[in-house]
């Protein structure tokens, strides 16, 4: 197992250097500077000389992103442009308001999810089973944005159930989950249906293999055989997916973000894109592709605790 | 008598016609007895066995007549009254070593399983029967076995945790259906000696299925022959091998490859 982690964090090292990389290259390849959005029109030549050799832009992209890399990796993430700020003191947090929102919507999908996955692989066919399918089938096909604006009209506007503003942490705990519950059923949704389809195909697929028969054969009751036997090799695709999903959440919090005027992650990288706020977009592309990526590590990793047959010797 | 099979029926309504893959089965069974039934794949004695271990799925099929195990009928019984005598008084072991055991279930706690279910006992205990019950079954060093996973097993150790987790509760009856088939031919001896031995040794009774006549001529007593659902003979094994009066009995004994055939370099089996 040691050397196949060892093979796995390597490669999930490169896979961020690689990321970076390339985002730091588009962003060099792209029309627009800085120093017009920043600086406006209206810049005399000296400001404009003055501005570049501070941030360090009349040097080579090579040379800008060797010491945007080893500054990084050292823990420093840059000046703003645009805002007389660091990034991480811009970004830190805007980025707990995403992960509350990611970790909200991850817990919805558990919650969904698995009841329904369980409820319709019972009865194969049946009432349940087949409502579930419809209702998947549509979930998985909404975009979560255009789920969004849905689930605002409905509960805001018609039903009431949440005033359309958002609720900061600081105005309590409570208030704020109760607001981010909303938009998390946005990013949700889709993730469940497909979570809920996976795991009742993978139940389904248990079932019919033979180890249950033997289960049965030594008196166990279809509950105590789908409790003991089932549901552990069942979950190993479902935990895989899931795992590999967060990445995937975090993105979708992003977007969700927008529909519900949420000061997240989201709202910074669009109008850093805007202001050519580089340092700012490069933090938050590599943040997220080091969200992706480590969840990616982490459901490997899961696959091989909960799977004796897979160890990397 | 420990069992009465009287008229065992298994018919599939699901399809067009209805078909009886067991049609009017009959078999006596005396404690201690080793019994088998040999027959074509399709000629209906997996059937028979599931159908006896309560293993069909009674939406799709129609199981009748009457079983009579130490003087109850299995066939009558709820779902819920029969599990009370699976894997205790009845137990079967299959003929795919490979993928009758959980993956991810730890052979020691496959073999206890039973004993999980009926009985109320403390762990310590429990480990200390499933040990018992796997040196029986012939494992080497089962204390490390215990602890091991089905997939670090070969094929023929796989079936003896099969078989040591049907005997830990000691049942009258084992049901082994094919035990050997998938596992190559010096490992199928060894396993035939053991379950020989477990049957001298405990008097456990052995309903042994197989294609294969001659297995069934070193391991058994009586012999049932089935074919197309039906029993074709029945009798000593030592008289059915040596003067079938059926046709198909001359058959089956003819596609075994015997050393006299393959010396004469003529197998047409």
């Amino acid at each position: 197992m040691g050397k196949a982690l060892l093979k796995r964090t390597l490669l999930l090292l490169g896979t961020l250097l690689l990321v970076s990389a390339l985002a730091f290259a588009a962003f060099s390849v792209i029309p627009g500077d800085p120093t017009g959005s920043v600086l406006g029109v209206e810049a005399t030549d000296e400001q404009i000389a003055a501005f570049r050799a501070r941030h360090g832009l009349d040097l080579p992209v090579w040379q800008r992103y060797w010491s945007w890399l080893t500054a990084f990796i050292a823990g420093d993430f840059g000046q703003s442009y645009k805002y007389d700020m660091t990034v991480a003191q811009l970004l830190s947090d805007k980025l707990g308001v995403t992960l509350v929102l990611s970790a909200v919507s991850f817990g919805l999908i558990a919650v969904i999810s698995l009841p329904l996955g369980l409820i319709a692989a019972r009865r194969p066919g049946g009432i349940v089973d087949r409502a579930v399918t419809v209702l998947t089938q549509v979930a998985m096909s909404v975009p979560n944005f255009v789920l969004g604006i849905g689930l605002m009209y409905l509960f805001a506007l018609v039903l009431r159930w949440f005033e359309p503003e958002y609720v900061p942490l600081k105005d309590g705990l409570w208030p704020h989950l109760r607001f981010m519950l909303f938009p998390a059923l946005a990013v949700a949704l889709p993730k469940s249906a497909m979570t809920v389809k996976l795991l009742r195909g993978a139940i389904l697929g248990e079932l019919n293999q033979d180890y249950i028969r033997t289960a049965y054969s030594k008196g166990n009751s279809r509950g105590s055989a789908l409790r003991r036997h089932v549901l552990r090799n069942a979950m190993i695709p479902v935990v895989t997916f899931l795992a590999m999903a967060a990445g995937d959440i975090m993105a979708g919090s992003i977007v969700v973000e927008q529909v519900f005027g949420i000061p997240g992650l989201g709202r910074i990288l669009i109008s850093s894109i805007g202001n050519r706020d580089y340092p700012v977009v490069q933090a938050i592309v590599v943040l997220l592709a080091a969200a992706v990526v480590g969840c990616n590590f982490l459901a490997d990793l899961l696959y091989r605790v909960m799977d004796p047959r897979i160890d990397g010797r | 008598m420990m069992l009465d099979i009287r008229d065992l029926s298994v018919v599939f309504t699901d399809r067009g016609a209805p078909f009886a893959a067991v049609d009017r089965f009959s078999l006596q069974m005396d404690r201690g007895e080793i019994v088998g039934i040999v027959g074509e794949s399709g000629s209906g004695k997996s059937m028979t066995a599931h159908a006896l271990m309560g293993l069909i799925r009674r939406s799709e099929v129609e199981v009748s007549g009457s079983a009579v195990f130490e003087g109850t009928d299995l066939l009558s019984l709820s779902r819920e009254e029969l599990r009370r005598y699976q894997g205790r008084d009845l137990s079967i072991i299959f003929q795919e070593p490979m993928t009758s055991l959980n993956p991810t279930m730890r052979v020691g706690a496959q073999v206890e399983e039973s004993l999980r279910i009926h009985e109320r006992l403390s762990r310590g205990e429990r480990k200390a029967r499933a040990l018992e019950a796997m040196a029986l079954a012939g494992l080497p060093e089962p204390e490390a076995v215990y602890r091991q996973w089905p997939h670090q097993l070969s094929g023929g150790m796989r079936q003896r945790a099969m078989i040591a987790s049907a005997l830990v509760l000691r049942p009258r009856l084992l049901i082994a259906d094919e035990p050997t088939t998938a596992l190559d031919v010096t490992i199928q001896a060894q396993i035939l000696e053991t379950l020989k031995d477990i049957n001298r040794r405990e008097g456990v009774a052995i309903l042994f299925i197989s294609h294969d006549l001659g297995v069934v001529r070193a391991l058994c007593g009586r012999v049932v022959v089935m074919r197309q659902g039906k029993i074709v003979e029945s009798g000593p094994v030592d008289s059915v091998f040596y003067h079938p009066r059926e046709d198909y009995t001359k058959l089956l004994i003819s596609s075994r490859p015997s050393r006299k055939k393959l010396r004469g370099g003529r197998e047409d089996g």
